[in-house]
């Protein structure tokens, strides 16, 4: 009965959906205050009733109710209980309701703490809002309902993917989607502006919060996601360029361009047109993912959702709302007038350089990502697009970005002093140049590309530091005036120095991992060592183990260094008995920022076993750089120019928790 | 989320979650097999999902990895190998494809990109120049700034 009026409540949110997309449009258009009003507790419902179907649907999933075909397909009674509440969005349909709750969650968002924008511009941003939910509840509910049941009821249910059982799931989906859907509040805004045919600097002012806040969610959902895939899949990868992940990807090259391109229309004017045509891109990427994902056109054997009608609807919806928003675009961007003037060197010209280069990077993505599947449905010819022809493209084009980088914040507004800016980096440049050279020698060897790419790493690190050094004034006047500077400086300049530093630190982990890593594939007996990164690798021996809902062989290594035991770990072979389907269980060890990375192959015929070794020097610093970017991304939320208007809320603001104060800018 | 589902899918194709060159395949001079390793990492998979043949397991990579090898210790050029593998598979095989008419749109889009972009930069830039800028202020706005004004 419950999951009748789950599936009920879905029905009703439609109707909710529908009303709320229409109503506040006429009612802004009119005048009509009342119409107005229906949009804020109308997002706020619909919010309700999506969580209580969602909800309803966890509770099926918890307590095992095989009766859902869902339910059946993607759980099993052992499975632990953390991934029964995972399990939710581990399939098509329960992903589809997770993202559908997230859109109307932002919605929701946006009414409450958007009590302070133009009325009419609230209305139309929570209209707009309300079209894209319309549509994905028509989808789930007409091609991917989660609440079909079963009769009869089968016994036991069918397991979830063991890739999937691992506490990753828990957290990469909601990440992820709280950056691609956050999307959408931009897009909104850019829609109800264009509606409304005015757009100025407050416009992104109230703008700016919500694409930082997505921004940083989805750095933190795709360095979640790629450490996930880095330790599950047992090979050492990190990052794949799979079209699904640069499908994750593509929103956010355009999600930070549009953050910065949103700067300078705040505090300018300028680049107006532009910025709305990127947030209007910047959804229509995370909506094309949702395509290229769900409707399996990219996989055509493998993907699970290889319902053609998913993809023909997920299709439509994307034509509509890129098409539509793109026309309207067409129409009234000519209305919008332009903004302030800039001379080609300054913080403005840095800032176009920065959205040229991570437009093109997106483009070229998008092109490498689509290439293949557009040639052979024209041609018929069959190529492929991989990780070689991405780092190539995708590396030359970013190589310039990472140079230009630390020259942004110290240019000037408008007109700014190249020399200056020059003159004040290059002891910062000439000091990254020397310290890579040192390490480079330390490690010695390794091909010339690495030490440039370390100098760019340290230059950008180096060069976050020099920027707030020099706003402080730190050397040229009294210690105690600058630490007072220093602490008097806007959170969203600690925010631009974290953010910077932390893509420097994510460039430092990408270039020693690619050029120092060493791999080690060798058969072993018991008692036999390798070794790897300094350290040898004793191999005790084998033994079975079972878990709640799988088997394992798992063997023991002992890593000793100079003689003496340092550490120890387990890496395993498992198999998962209701899929039958096996997977390794990858041994990691920390030492540092470094990591040693144990993973069995197969046993060999003489009674030894093949174990694959790699020593990856500084690799956590490729998620560490990224967590660095997210934490700038808060800091910068944090800051008070995002609140002005809300002084009142200033003290409860500032012991906020991390994720509060996301909420907080809109005012 | 979606690619661990896939590259799961991947796997199960896979006889077992075995990864990749096996000791047995290892060529005994480092250098050629560094060569082999780097080639390896150009060439697909036929049967897996976006994976190279460096990485999979299936034993159609298999037999490709042996096949490089063995065409590079009969002393075949890098060039040579990736020739004679592609007259064997087609281009499909080949994860960075190869510079042709085919492929003009896909390595020249970046090219193009940056192109336009700084072409409608210029223009953007030229026809600007000289105009007024800035918003204009509403009516409730002037009247505000008027009222601020007087004060």
């Amino acid at each position: 009965m419950i999951i009748e009026i789950g599936h009920y409540a879905l029905v009703l949110a439609l109707a909710t959906a529908i009303v709320l997309s229409l109503v506040p449009v006429i009612g802004a258009r009119r005048g009509d205050q009342a119409m107005m009003d229906v949009a804020p507790l109308g997002s706020v419902l619909l919010f309700a009733l999506v969580a209580f179907s969602f909800g309803v649907l966890t509770y099926a999933h918890v307590v095992s109710d095989f009766s859902v075909e869902n339910v059946w397909e993607n759980s099993h009674s052992l499975v632990p209980l953390i991934y029964k509440y995972s399990g939710v969005w581990g399939n098509h349909e329960g992903s589809m309701m997770l993202w559908l709750l997230i859109l109307s969650l932002f919605s929701a968002l946006v009414a409450i703490f958007g009590r302070n924008l133009p009325e009419t511009l609230r209305a139309n941003v929570l209209a707009v809002q309300a079209w894209i939910s319309v549509a994905f509840i028509l989808f789930i509910l007409l091609t991917s309902n989660p609440f079909v049941r079963l009769d009869p009821a089968p016994a036991e249910g069918k397991d979830l993917n063991p890739v999937l059982q691992d506490i990753g799931l828990a957290i990469h989906p909601p990440l992820l989607y709280l950056g691609y859907v956050g999307f959408s509040v931009c897009f909104s805004f850019a829609v109800a502006a264009l509606l409304d045919g005015r757009i100025d600097a407050a416009w992104a002012r109230w703008v700016r919060p919500w694409t930082l806040a997505a921004w940083t969610f989805l750095t933190l959902g795709i360095a979640m996601g790629s450490y996930w895939a880095y330790y599950e899949l047992g090979w050492g990868g990190w990052w794949f360029w799979d079209p699904v992940e640069n499908a994750s990807f593509m929103p956010w090259l355009a999600g930070t361009a549009l953050l910065h391109s949103a700067l300078v229309m705040e505090k300018r004017e300028a680049l107006k047109i532009w910025t709305v045509l990127l947030a209007i891109l910047t959804f229509s990427l995370s909506l094309m993912g949702t395509f290229l994902v769900r409707s399996g056109v990219l996989t055509s054997v493998h993907a699970f959702a290889s319902d053609p009608s998913r993809g023909v609807f997920i299709l439509c919806i994307l034509l509509i709302f890129i098409g539509g928003a793109l026309s309207l675009f067409a129409f009234r961007a000519p209305l919008l007038s332009s903004g302030g003037l800039f001379a080609p060197i300054s913080r403005e010209g840095a800032l176009v350089v920065n959205n040229l280069i991570l437009t093109v990077a997106c483009g070229t993505v998008l092109t490498g990502t689509l290439y293949p599947l557009v040639l052979e449905t024209l041609t018929g010819d069959k190529i492929s697009v991989g990780p070689p022809f991405f780092n190539l493209t995708f590396g030359l084009l970013m190589a310039p970005l990472l140079i230009v980088v630390p020259f942004g914040p110290l240019l000037a507004w408008k007109r700014g002093d190249l020399l200056g800016a020059l003159q004040r980096l290059y002891v910062v440049a000439g000091l990254a140049f020397a310290a890579a050279l040192a390490f480079f020698y330390i490690e010695h060897g390794g091909p010339v590309m690495a030490v440039l790419g370390l100098a760019a790493g340290l230059f950008l690190i180096l060069g976050a530091v020099a920027d707030l050094w020099y706003r402080a004034g730190i050397g040229k006047v009294k210690a105690e005036i600058a630490w007072r500077r220093l602490a008097g400086l806007p959170r969203s300049a600690f925010g631009t120095a974290l953010a910077h530093a932390g893509l420097g630190i994510t460039v430092l982990g990408i270039v020693t991992v690619t050029t120092f890593e060493t791999e080690h594939v060798v058969e072993m007996k018991q008692g036999q060592s390798t070794d790897a990164g300094g350290y040898s690798i004793v191999f005790d021996g084998m033994q079975p183990a079972t878990g709640p809902n799988y088997t394992e062989e798992r063997g023991h290594f002992s890593i000793r260094r100079a003689g003496a035991e340092v550490a120890d770990v387990w890496s395993a072979k498992r198999l998962y008995t209701a899929r039958q389907m096996p997977t390794t269980e990858a041994g990691i060890l920390t030492f540092g920022l470094s990591q040693l990375y144990v993973s069995f192959g197969d046993a060999t015929k003489d009674g030894g076993i093949v174990v694959r070794i790699w020593w990856k020097p500084f690799i956590l610093c490729i998620w560490g750089g990224a967590l660095v970017m997210a934490f700038g991304g808060f800091v910068s939320l944090t800051d008070r120019r995002l609140r002005v208007g809300a002084p009142s809320r200033k003290a409860k603001a500032k012991a906020a928790k991390p994720a509060a104060p996301a909420m907080e800018p809109a005012e | 989320m979606i690619r661990r589902f896939l590259l799961a899918l991947a796997l199960m194709l896979a006889a077992a979650p075995a990864f990749a060159v096996n000791p047995d395949e290892v060529l005994a001079d480092p250098a050629l097999e560094a060569r082999a390793r780097a080639l390896s990492a150009e060439l697909r998979c036929m049967v897996c999902q976006n994976q190279s043949i460096d990485d999979s397991n299936a034993d159609l990579a298999k037999d490709l990895r042996l096949l490089v090898r063995e065409r590079i210790t009969d002393g075949d050029s890098d060039e040579q190998v990736l020739n004679y593998i592609v007259s064997r598979y087609g281009e499909f095989v080949l994860l960075k494809p190869r510079f042709s008419m085919r492929t003009l749109l896909l390595w020249g889009a970046p090219v193009l990109l940056i192109l336009a972009g700084g072409a409608s930069l210029v223009v953007f830039a030229r026809k600007r120049a000289g105009k007024p800028t800035g918003s204009k202020l509403t009516e409730e706005e002037q009247a505000k700034l008027a009222e601020l004004l007087e004060k």
